[in-house]
């Protein structure tokens, strides 16, 4: 018999071709990192990316306006197009949209984060987690379908506030030229409240997980130093909740911008710049202007971002 | 000075009347399916009944469009699933060139809003001639499922220690037992987690669907033409109820599973 010494220190390879793969892979560690990342770098890079890039180049290409052909030629006509004043007219339009809504759920947020984040106890607790996520996860299109119930021109909103005997302040509110119009239901007024309804639980997020982070004691030590309720929110709260509002406005901010479907169910019939990059590669076959509409909300939230960077944004997200 | 644990009256008045408008709209819904009338949104309802449930069940228009999106989530959480986890494994646990790239590419799809993902994909679609179909819509989901499973797996992977994986090599599993019998335990629930929401965000996907389908329709593409030509209220109220309970039982479940770690449930949709 052998000595036990002599037997080799490593198990001999084993048999069959997937353990012998498996320990080969396994004895390459960078092979094996390789391996795990290739499925997703083809995935994004070809089917995300190239897309992406196979879409800008088409925005530098232009269309006959007789024949209504593509011709794929490089050129800034198309650019050109998105600055003529219809055109000029909607992505203002967005972009005012998108910065009300942005800052109309930062104003509501706040308070539910604040409340959540540092009295909210227990079953409370549990109760405003549900109230954030249920909202944030229900379908979309339900959402807006729900939006459009509560609109109504014979809707509940009608209703209570003939109930309240204040027909009269929704009427006034209505008769507001621009954002009015003869009913919620068709008004930018009604457009706002969808977006923000359903834009919300993505700012409250990001405020609560900022504001759980401010040490009580902070707030003790400004209201013990002699500060009122008011000085501390705005020399306390506000500036270390600030990075989570910023985080929470590039969701609500870049979500505005690409959707397409709340203004055309919800609200009068000027173009939204989803809307506009839908009818002009669908009806009207215009892809280079839609491409070059797309290129707008990727420009406006590049510039976004750098910003929200600069600010810290990206620690609260 | 105010007690620390009692919140102001005007701050609790405000979080929740907050909670009011967050939670009304989705109530609503639950009401308008009994509700007796057909051609308008009227409140309060005038009657309620059940009739509805029984005519939406025996619709075949909206069972066909049911198990279309059934079937292009269930494709789209696997294939995000398989290719989420390794992502985050490699993220997770190696450095290597590239690995910056690759967790902002992950998150791309997502960041960006789902009109240029749509928009981009269908006109690579027509580039390339790719016909639309199941699969077409499979491509644009599978995109943004990926981000899903990552981050709750990723997160998962950082609180498990690597010295369980080294300690099982040394007692002489092999690379396969390795990973069912300790990383798969591991992080199984997280992958639940992560799946579940997939599949819940697949099932609700629109935007990008409009794009990429065709002729083809999903449920939510239903009900946006529902929306859009309102034809049969009565059905859609019913489909309505029964998609918020259908998208609502997995987030419940998810915050179940990942309650116990942080909760990385929904906290980067």
């Amino acid at each position: 018999m052998r000595p036990a010494t002599s037997q080799p220190a490593i198990f001999a390879p084993r048999s069959g071709p997937l353990a012998r793969a498996v320990d080969w892979v396994i004895r390459h560690p960078r092979m094996f990192v390789f391996l795990m990342v290739l499925p997703i770098t083809l995935w994004l890079g070809i089917v995300y990316i190239g897309a992406l890039i196979a879409l800008l180049i088409q925005s530098f290409f232009s269309i006959d306006e007789f024949s209504g052909m593509v011709v794929r030629e490089f050129t800034f006509k198309t650019y050109g197009e998105l600055l003529r004043p219809y055109n000029l007219d909607i992505i203002l339009r967005t972009v005012a949209m998108a910065a009300a809504v942005t800052v109309a759920a930062a104003m509501l947020a706040f308070p539910i984060a604040y409340f959540a984040a540092r009295y909210a106890k227990g079953k409370w607790k549990a109760l405003f987690y549900i109230g954030v996520m249920l909202p944030l996860w229900s379908s979309y299109l339900v959402k807006v379908y729900a939006w459009k119930l509560v609109l109504a021109k014979e809707g509940i909103l009608t209703w209570v506030f003939a109930k309240l005997h204040l027909t009269w302040a929704l009427d006034g509110v209505l008769s507001i030229p621009v954002i009015g119009g003869n009913s919620l239901s068709v008004s930018y007024m009604g457009t706002f409240l969808v977006f923000l309804y359903i834009w919300l639980p993505y700012m409250i997020i990001p405020v609560q997980a900022s504001l759980e982070r401010v040490p009580g004691a902070l707030l003790e030590a400004a209201s013990d130093l002699g500060a009122t309720p008011r000085q501390s929110f705005r020399m306390v709260l506000f500036p270390l909740a600030l990075p989570g509002i910023i985080a929470g406005s590039i969701f609500t901010f870049s979500l505005t911008l690409g959707d397409y479907i709340v203004p055309q169910i919800v609200g009068n019939s000027r173009l939204f710049i989803g809307q506009a990059v839908y009818t002009q590669q669908g009806t009207a076959g215009n892809i280079p202007l839609a491409a070059a509409f797309t290129v707008v909300p990727i420009v406006v939230m590049g510039i976004y971002l750098w910003g929200a960077r600069k600010m810290g944004a990206f620690d609260a997200l | 000075m105010h007690s620390d644990t009692r919140a102001p009256l005007g701050l609790k008045l405000s979080a929740i009347g907050g909670l009011i408008f967050l939670l009304a709209p989705i109530a609503l819904i639950f009401v308008y399916a009994f509700t007796t009338e057909e051609k308008s949104f009227q409140w309060p309802p005038p009657g309620l009944t059940t009739k509805w449930i029984g005519v939406t069940l025996g619709r075949a228009d909206v069972w066909e469009a049911l198990g279309l999106s059934l079937k292009v989530a269930a494709i789209s959480t696997t294939l995000a699933l398989i290719m989420g986890t390794l992502t985050a494994a490699a993220v997770a646990r190696s450095r290597f060139f590239g690995r910056e790239t690759i967790s902002l590419l992950v998150i791309l799809p997502i960041a960006l809003p789902g009109i240029i993902t749509g928009i981009s994909l269908r006109s690579a679609f027509s580039l390339l001639d790719i016909p639309f179909s199941t699969w077409t819509i499979v491509l644009g989901h599978a995109t943004f499922c990926i981000v899903i499973v990552y981050n709750n797996a990723v997160a998962r992977f950082r609180r498990t220690s690597g010295a369980l994986i080294d300690a099982a090599m040394d007692l002489g599993a092999d690379g396969v037992q390795t990973f069912t019998l300790v990383i798969l335990p591991n992080i199984a629930t997280a992958l639940l987690a992560g799946g579940m929401l997939a599949f819940a965000l697949s099932f609700d996907e629109v935007i990008v669907t409009t794009f990429t389908a065709g002729n083809q329709t999903t449920l939510p593409i239903w009900m946006l033409e529902e929306l859009v030509r309102p034809r049969q209220r009565p059905v859609t109220n019913v489909v309505a109820m029964a998609v918020v309970i259908v998208t609502v039982l997995p987030i419940l479940a998810a915050y179940y599973l990942t309650r116990d770690g942080e909760h990385t449930a929904g906290s980067d949709k």
